[in-house]
């Protein structure tokens, strides 16, 4: 099986450069505008986009995304919200993952999870609080719709634990660049590069780098180790912000640019 | 009967184990290690037992409730004194074992949640003893409701952070503490004060707390020359209830009754009980029984008492619950606050809202029973952090 994200990578490899993958959460700022937010997104160069599934308890968020998850599940954000999202995302012709954490993939049912995923267009799921130990039935769930199951990894992760870990997963390694929530940061610590450094020696897979990215500067850097930089809080910090909704919608797309041309220079 | 509860990942049945980033794997490993190793450690098991002794109070008494048990059609009732621990309720057992660990494992800074405040209060009182930092998270919600727990925890020493994000109660204390804990791993212990979140958590919290029913079942057995009939105490993360249950569960003709907070009445949806009104899902690490809506979405909980506002429910529980071998019943906020003026009248002991539940369900289960039967009550914690509530429950003028 080849997903549209195993593609992205194929192709960007080909080019000798990083991919820029960006995160925003279903029905943020608003249903219509997380639709126009992907598009605009997409237009200006992203490679792969993330729909984050707004959870009540995201305990691995820092303050931008807990807003942002929060004003999205007020608007009443539902399973059906993310997968249109992600047809969204697809249709635009990026590839479309979806980032979660477990419990709402739990309660949809997780073979039924899996498959609306692949029926939405979707290449995989980030499930950034599964562990591998947890993850017998959505292994098979995959395996079975032919979509990748997207793990995160750490910089405390042991080197054995690396290696079992990467040996599940599909589409590309999540490396988190510092020990902490999602958030911009003014450093993307040295823990990156050698955490992307460490875990190439246990696997041939993509490895993207996320946590604290958010200027073009920042995507060169990354972009010199890394197959793929992703970036979120910065975009949503941006719609955030933003005094309307197409002025959220310029930003984002600036930015977009800007960090296009980051993961084009770091080689 | 022996029931295996746990294997090596954690798990009680379908539920427990471990649903967690993974930067927090080795340091839950490293815990985990920590415990088996202080499990069969002589030394360890001497300074904690020496800490019971002289410091915490240890073994604590059990008082038979003579006047109250004529309102529990007659039943006979034990109340096993957790009360009378130094801070004031059972959650010093955990706490003085785990900040013995956090010293073992050389860490030099603890974090804590608190709903109520009693498991802050004594996680402050333990960094106090032990020479740690201590960092305690309180939804801003709890931080007005207890503020005199507040203000202790300051006097110890420690830090108290009010948590404005959700519903701004224990729930999203947790929360912040685990972002506390993925960010600060390396230096920092967090000492959760429950039987739940990831594995070792429910286990170990369990073994600490054990010697609750260790003590009160020999105590019942010398004062009564038999086992009691039923074992019952307040659930909300449940670990005075484990405490007591664990002893019994081999003891297949003890019944064990857990009582969990019916709020306004589970039937209106503004309530606490997660195994009475929940549903099994993932919540803070582990999988259980939880208060939860059709997408996975945790619902708030709703309780009179601050400690058992809580949507979640340790996994053991869960497990206890679907085998059959404990049962668990929801107590209103009407029905624990008039066991808990009943407690005050008639045995001159003041107990915490939570324990009132308990307290409540011995009401109930002794008519069930009757005059033959005997009950032991595990009064987890006094009351007085309570007036406040209670006065304005009440109506006392302050």
């Amino acid at each position: 099986m080849s997903t549209a994200l195993d593609k992205v990578f194929e192709r960007t490899r080909a080019e000798n450069r990083a991919a820029l993958i960006a995160y925003i959460p279903a029905g943020f700022p608003s249903q219509s505008g997380c639709a126009k937010a992907i598009q605009a997104l997409a237009a200006a160069g992203v490679d792969a986009i993330e729909i984050g599934f707004p959870y009540s308890d995201p305990v691995m968020d820092g303050p931008t995304i807990q807003e942002a998850a929060e004003i999205s599940l007020k608007g009443g954000t539902n399973a059906a919200d993310v997968f249109a999202a992600l047809k969204t995302a697809s249709a635009t012709g990026v590839a479309a993952v979806v980032m979660t954490y477990w419990n709402p993939i739990e309660r949809y049912g997780v073979d039924a999870f899996a498959q609306a995923i692949a029926d939405n267009g979707g290449s995989g799921v980030i499930t950034p609080d599964l562990t591998i130990e947890e993850s017998g039935r959505w292994l098979a769930a995959t395996t079975k719709n032919e979509i990748n199951p997207i793990y995160v990894v750490a910089p405390s992760t042991a080197d054995a634990r690396l290696v079992e870990v990467t040996s599940k997963t599909g589409g590309f390694v999540y490396a988190a660049s510092v020990m902490g929530v999602t958030g911009a940061r003014s450093n993307i610590s040295v823990d990156a590069s050698q955490l992307v450094a460490r875990v190439r020696k246990g696997t041939k897979l993509p490895i993207a780098v996320g946590l604290g990215v958010s200027t073009r500067t920042q995507a060169k850097e990354v972009a010199a180790y890394a197959d793929g930089v992703i970036v979120g809080s910065a975009f949503i910090k941006l719609l955030l912000n933003a005094k309307s909704e197409q002025e959220g919608l310029d930003a984002i797309s600036q930015l977009a640019q800007e960090l296009a041309l980051g993961v084009r220079e770091g080689r | 009967m022996t029931i295996q509860t746990s294997d090596l990942l954690g798990h009680f049945g379908q539920y427990g184990g471990r649903f967690v980033p993974e930067a927090l794997i080795g340091a839950l490993n490293e815990l985990e290690a920590a415990h088996i190793a202080a499990q069969s450690d002589p030394v360890f098991q001497a300074e904690l037992a020496e800490l019971h002794r002289t410091y915490s109070g240890r073994p604590s008494i059990i008082t038979e409730a003579k006047r109250f048990s004529e309102y529990a059609g007659g039943a006979r009732i034990i109340l096993k004194r957790e009360d009378l621990n130094h801070t004031g309720s059972h959650k010093i057992n955990n706490v003085l074992g785990q900040a013995l660990l956090t010293k073992k494992m050389g860490k030099k800074r603890i974090i804590a949640e608190t709903g109520a405040g009693q498991h802050g209060v004594a996680s402050a009182t333990a960094a106090a003893l032990m020479g740690l930092e201590c960092v305690v998270y309180m939804g801003e919600e709890d931080t007005r409701r207890q503020a005199l727990n507040v203000a202790r925890m300051k006097l110890l020493g420690a830090e108290v952070v009010p948590v404005t994000s959700g519903s701004r109660t224990l729930k999203d204390a947790i929360n912040e503490a685990m972002r506390d804990w993925v960010t600060n791993v390396a230096t920092t212990h967090y000492l959760l004060g429950t039987v739940a979140g990831p594995h070792p958590f429910p286990t170990m919290v369990r073994d600490f707390h054990k010697i609750i029913g260790q003590e009160a079942r020999a105590q019942v057995l010398e004062l009564t020359g038999k086992l009691p009939d039923a074992v019952l105490a307040c659930v909300g993360g449940g670990s005075n209830a484990i405490g007591i249950f664990h002893e019994f569960i081999p003891d297949a003709n003890v019944r064990l009754i857990g009582l969990e907070a019916g709020g306004d009445g589970v039937e209106t949806g503004r309530h606490a009980a997660t195994i009475t009104g929940g549903s099994p899902g993932v919540l803070h690490g582990t999988r259980s029984y939880v208060l939860q809506d059709e997408n996975g979405q945790t619902v708030e909980s709703h309780s009179i008492s601050a400690g058992l506002d809580y949507p979640g429910v340790g996994p053991e529980h869960a497990y206890l619950h679907d085998i059959g071998r404990a049962e668990y019943r929801a107590i209103n906020d009407d029905a624990a606050m008039a066991a808990f003026a009943l407690l005050c009248k008639t045995e001159g002991i003041i107990p915490a809202i939570e324990t009132a539940h308990a307290l409540a369900g011995a009401l109930v289960v002794g008519n069930e029973l009757g005059p033959d039967a005997t009950l032991l009550i595990n009064l987890s914690g006094r009351g007085d952090k309570d007036v406040q509530t209670a006065a304005d429950y009440f109506g006392i003028p302050l």
